[in-house]
């Protein structure tokens, strides 16, 4: 037998029905390896029904994570072991699989009530469909049964403990350890009886490889990521780090946070993170609806905290004119999208990035404000962040744009250090100096006046007010300056940007310019194809209204614009429209993330044509 | 608060230009609210007026204290939002009958529920009137509007009803014409801690002019409304001598008149506000029954807002830290 070569990264998916503790068990096996010392990046993946009908292959909830010594980005595009619950589990994930894949799987699970279940006419394991892999049929469900009967929890009950037995033995397979896992089910479960009898089907899986003729083929764990000294490192979910990321802003800047929202899919997360804590001045509210809950977070902000709201695309439409509100009040207000796939319902559990037009433009009147997008999970606490400065700094409402793929997906995290953040240029001014309109020339900020202060007793609402004295104004040269003010108000947020820089590449050849959640499978791509010897640059923008005014500066020494995004070309629009850009575009609306190797084939033929076109070309000259 | 002066109502006028038609019922409403917060000692720094889209939402640009305009039908969300931000605020939300019980139906029906310290004026006038006349949904059938012309024929919904089933604790009516009583009504309103909902009865001069008349008109008030006392038989009339009488057999009141019938005090329906069932009947009172006002409904609660915080003695700081850090691992390499 020789002995598996070590490889620099894994990509597993686990695979079942909604209620066969997939994503748990997923993330089980995330917070081991990470504390391993490895790199990772997950991609939770389930459908909208909280129990789909069992065995069904709409019913399939999946977690794929890839975890590996090298930095990790993505995911990965194509898994190299397949754990498969049921018949359903497989068939949905089998053309994904790698060539040569592991597929661990339970035969007692192929019956013939399963496979019609899964709309299959033949079953898998005889028919030769899975003749170009490597295929472990393991007896789970019986052999998680024989492990926990001695507990006495009920058929039922005990059968549920396999997902645990196959974390086991996925453990096994690359090495691993499983205190973490344990503890984790000590401190999880109450009752006695269920938590012995995961722990006991955890082992049992575990001893089970080790024992039988498995074990020569264990996998060689690969080697663990060089990590910074003195770094601590943590697991964290998207919509958990901007949970943080808005308390560590409510933190350093001494205001009381308010979050208004209205439960929708996949944006509810951070609503849960961030309830239970008004200790600490950390408060939620559950509104009626998406308008009350916006409307509170204004009232919130008017009274001198720090207003926030959350929701997905169609609970922004709804929020619109509060928007609108808090633009002609002249407060701040942060919102955050959780994009999904669309319109109308669409598909509510499936990622996109369909709503930058709504966020950039989707108001009525002449009503801009800022636009930031968080890259990834850990990334978006920062934006979290910049966020509640460009509100309170700007005295604004903030689009802050995420997605579904973000919010679930977890990944390493370089634990940050709450002291280091200061959030600059808030605008504090009051005191009985301070005049109600008087705008600050760098950010356009009027000062955050408020009920309880009595020399700053005002009116404010949503008419259109004098632009000095701030009463209800009906005059047409001001309606021109206050339209004028709110642009201008929006633009000097530029001055405030860093500088524009390449992820990685040199600034010439081929551009690849995105945003949002498409950012680790670029730049993966972006440095594969570096080292394929292309010349190309990757850039990812954080702020998109206003755009960094050093852009077209750092473009102009490209040949060529590539934008990347998962719509049908909303930044691609939006670069011709403000910069005048002469822009390609590479897009995907499946409610999939990009796979590293669509982007990176569609760069290699792209740049393939250009040098095809170049030749052409000579040849007519 | 004793070295404060006591205020009177013109410190809580604006040096804002009213904008009402000239007899609109608003000018009444708006000097019974000053008088109310001047005779209640409301401080204006620390008073909030909240309000929707329409002829009432723009009452708060009339009264010196902080104030805000918002949009149609939302002024209860706004509120909620402004009194969970700072609880020591005395919020008022000004709405009509299509502001709150149409386009913004749904908020209000949340903060009464909820029972946010909130003082709620509805100024129903039965019409849409910054739009020019429309019917509203509290226009009786058969309003001639401009997009009723052969007249309206949905049926109406009862403000006071609608509060009540949605959880008011504190449900009272009154008429714009009626000062005295109003800002009685008004001082008892700023006292109650939870939702009050009030029913103002008003007059649109413009699209439904003299629609109360029948009731409140001061000719015909003592005859058609009863001004109800908790505690006490519910007497009226101008010379008082008709009454309300239960019978406990069908669970309905019907009127009686003491010098003509063999009926005395001790007969007549005793106005209880903390029993819902009974606010029930007297609310969907209407002619030939007399209209109730003053406060129909009155019960303590416990306030959403009350203890919203709860204590705030959390170490801030070091619980956020330890969030972030929650699941860290070092790294031994």
């Amino acid at each position: 037998m020789t002995e598996l070569s070590r490889q620099e990264s894994y990509t597993v998916r686990f695979a079942g029905d909604s209620g066969d503790g997939i994503q748990l068990q997923g993330l089980q096996f995330t917070t081991t390896t990470a504390a391993s010392g490895y790199d990772l990046a997950t991609f939770p993946d389930f459908p909208a029904e909280i129990r789909a009908p069992a065995g069904t292959r709409f019913g399939v909830s999946a977690f794929q994570i890839q975890f590996g010594g090298k930095r990790v980005t993505t995911p990965g595009d194509t898994p190299e072991i397949l754990v498969a619950f049921n018949p359903a589990a497989l068939v949905v994930n089998l053309s994904d699989l790698k060539p040569g894949a592991l597929i661990i799987l339970d035969p007692d699970q192929f019956t013939q009530q399963h496979l019609k279940r899964a709309e299959l006419t033949s079953n898998p394991l005889s028919d030769g469909s899975l003749s170009s892999f490597e295929v472990w049929e393991i007896d789970i469900t019986r052999l998680t049964l024989a492990a926990v009967q001695d507990y006495g929890l009920g058929t039922k009950a005990s059968a549920r403990c396999k997902n645990f037995w196959v974390l086991g033995l996925v453990l096994w397979l690359f090495n691993q350890p499983r205190t973490r896992v344990s503890e984790w089910i000590s401190n999880k479960f109450a009752d006695p009886l269920v938590r012995d009898s995961n722990i006991a089907a955890l082992n049992a899986g575990h001893a089970y490889a080790e024992t039988t003729e498995l074990a020569p083929k264990q996998r060689q764990e690969p080697l663990p990521a060089s990590f910074l000294e003195g770094v601590d490192y943590r697991t964290v979910m998207g919509s958990e780090a901007l949970a943080l990321g808005l308390m560590a802003a409510a933190e350093r800047t001494g205001l009381d946070l308010l979050f208004c929202s209205y439960p929708i899919t996949p944006a509810s997360s951070v609503l849960h993170y961030l309830s239970g804590l008004q200790d600490i001045g950390v408060a939620t509210f559950q509104a009626e609806d998406e308008i009350a809950a916006v409307c509170a977070a204004i009232g919130a902000s008017y009274a001198g905290k720090l207003g926030i709201t959350s929701s997905s695309g169609p609970g922004i439409a709804l929020k619109t004119e509060g928007i609108g509100l808090a633009i002609a009040a002249e407060l701040p207000l942060v919102v955050l999208n959780f994009q999904r796939s669309g319109p109308s319902t669409g598909m509510p559990t499936k990622t996109d990035q369909s709503d930058l037009y709504q966020a950039v433009y989707g108001r009525n009147a002449d009503a801009p404000l800022p636009v930031i997008a968080a890259r990834s999970p850990s990334d978006s606490f920062e934006a979290a962040i910049e966020a509640v400065t460009l509100a309170l700094r700007h005295m604004t409402p903030v689009i802050l744009l995420s997605d579904g793929y973000i919010a679930n997906a977890s990944e390493l995290w370089p634990v940050p250090d709450l002291a280091s953040f200061e959030i600059s240029g808030v605008n504090t001014r009051s005191g009985s100096s301070a005049k109600l309109f008087e705008r600050d020339p760098a950010t356009y900020a009027r000062p955050w006046l408020r009920p309880g202060q009595a020399e700053h007793i005002h009116r404010i609402g949503g008419l259109e007010k004098d632009l000095l004295t701030g009463h209800i104004s009906y005059d047409s040269q001001n309606h021109q300056a206050m339209t004028d003010m709110r642009l201008a108000k929006v633009e000097s947020v530029a001055d405030f940007i860093p500088p524009c820089k390449l992820e990685s590449g040199t600034p010439e050849g081929l551009a690849v310019v995105a945003w949002g959640s498409t950012y680790g499978a670029i730049r993966q791509a972006v440095e594969e194809l570096l080292k394929e010897g292309f010349q190309l640059g990757h850039v990812h923008l954080r702020h998109l209204n206003p755009l960094p005014r050093d852009l077209p500066g750092l473009l102009s020494s490209f040949d060529e614009i590539l934008v990347v995004e998962m719509n049908t070309g909303q930044l691609a629009s939006i670069l011709r429209d403000k910069l005048q850009l002469k822009v390609r575009q590479l897009n995907q609306v499946t409610g999939q993330p990009f796979n590293v190797d669509t982007v990176k084939s569609f760069i290699r033929g792209l740049l393939a044509e250009e040098k095809s076109l170049e030749l052409t070309q000579t040849q007519v000259n | 608060m004793g070295d404060r002066p006591q205020l009177t109502f013109k410190d809580f006028a604006t040096d804002q230009e009213v904008r009402w038609c000239p007899g609109c019922g608003d000018y009444a409403i708006l000097k019974a609210v000053q008088r109310a917060l001047a005779e209640g000692g409301a401080r204006p720094e620390n008073t909030v007026f909240v309000s929707g889209i329409g002829c009432s939402s723009r009452l708060p640009y009339y009264v010196d204290t902080f104030g805000f305009h918002t949009i149609h039908g939302r002024a209860p969300a706004v509120a909620t939002g402004v009194k969970l931000a700072n609880p020591e605020l005395e919020v008022w939300v000004i709405t009509g009958d299509g502001d709150g019980l149409s386009i913004g139906g749904n908020h209000l029906l949340h903060a009464l529920r909820r029972n946010v310290d909130l003082n709620i004026l509805l100024f129903n006038n039965e019409i849409y009137g910054l739009t020019k006349g429309q019917y509203s949904p509290t226009s009786r059938p058969g309003t001639r509007s401009p997009t009723t012309p052969l007249g309206s024929f949905d049926r109406p919904v009862h403000p006071g009803s609608f509060a009540l089933g949605a959880g008011a604790t504190f449900v009272a009516r009154c008429a714009d014409i009626d000062q005295k009583n109003m800002l009685r009504l008004l001082l008892e309103t700023r006292k109650h801690k939870g939702s009050s909902f009030v029913e103002i009865l008003q007059n649109c001069i413009v699209y439904n002019k003299d629609i109360w008349d029948d009731v409140a008109a001061k000719k015909n008030a003592p005859e058609h409304t009863v001004w109800l006392s908790h505690g006490e038989p519910v007497r009226f009339g101008r010379n008082m001598n008709r009454g309300l009488r239960l019978n406990p057999k069908t669970l309905t009141v019907s009127e009686v008149n003491l010098e003509e019938e063999a009926v005395e005090e001790a007969d007549l329906l005793v106005h209880d506000e903390t029993n819902r069932v009974l606010a029930q009947m007297l609310l969907a009172m209407k002619p030939p029954l007399p209209v109730a006002m003053g406060v129909i409904y009155r019960q303590d609660e416990p306030a959403f807002d009350e203890s919203f915080w709860g204590s705030k003695t959390g170490n801030r700081r070091h619980k956020v830290d330890s969030l972030i850090r929650t699941g860290v691992f070092s790294q031994q390499r």
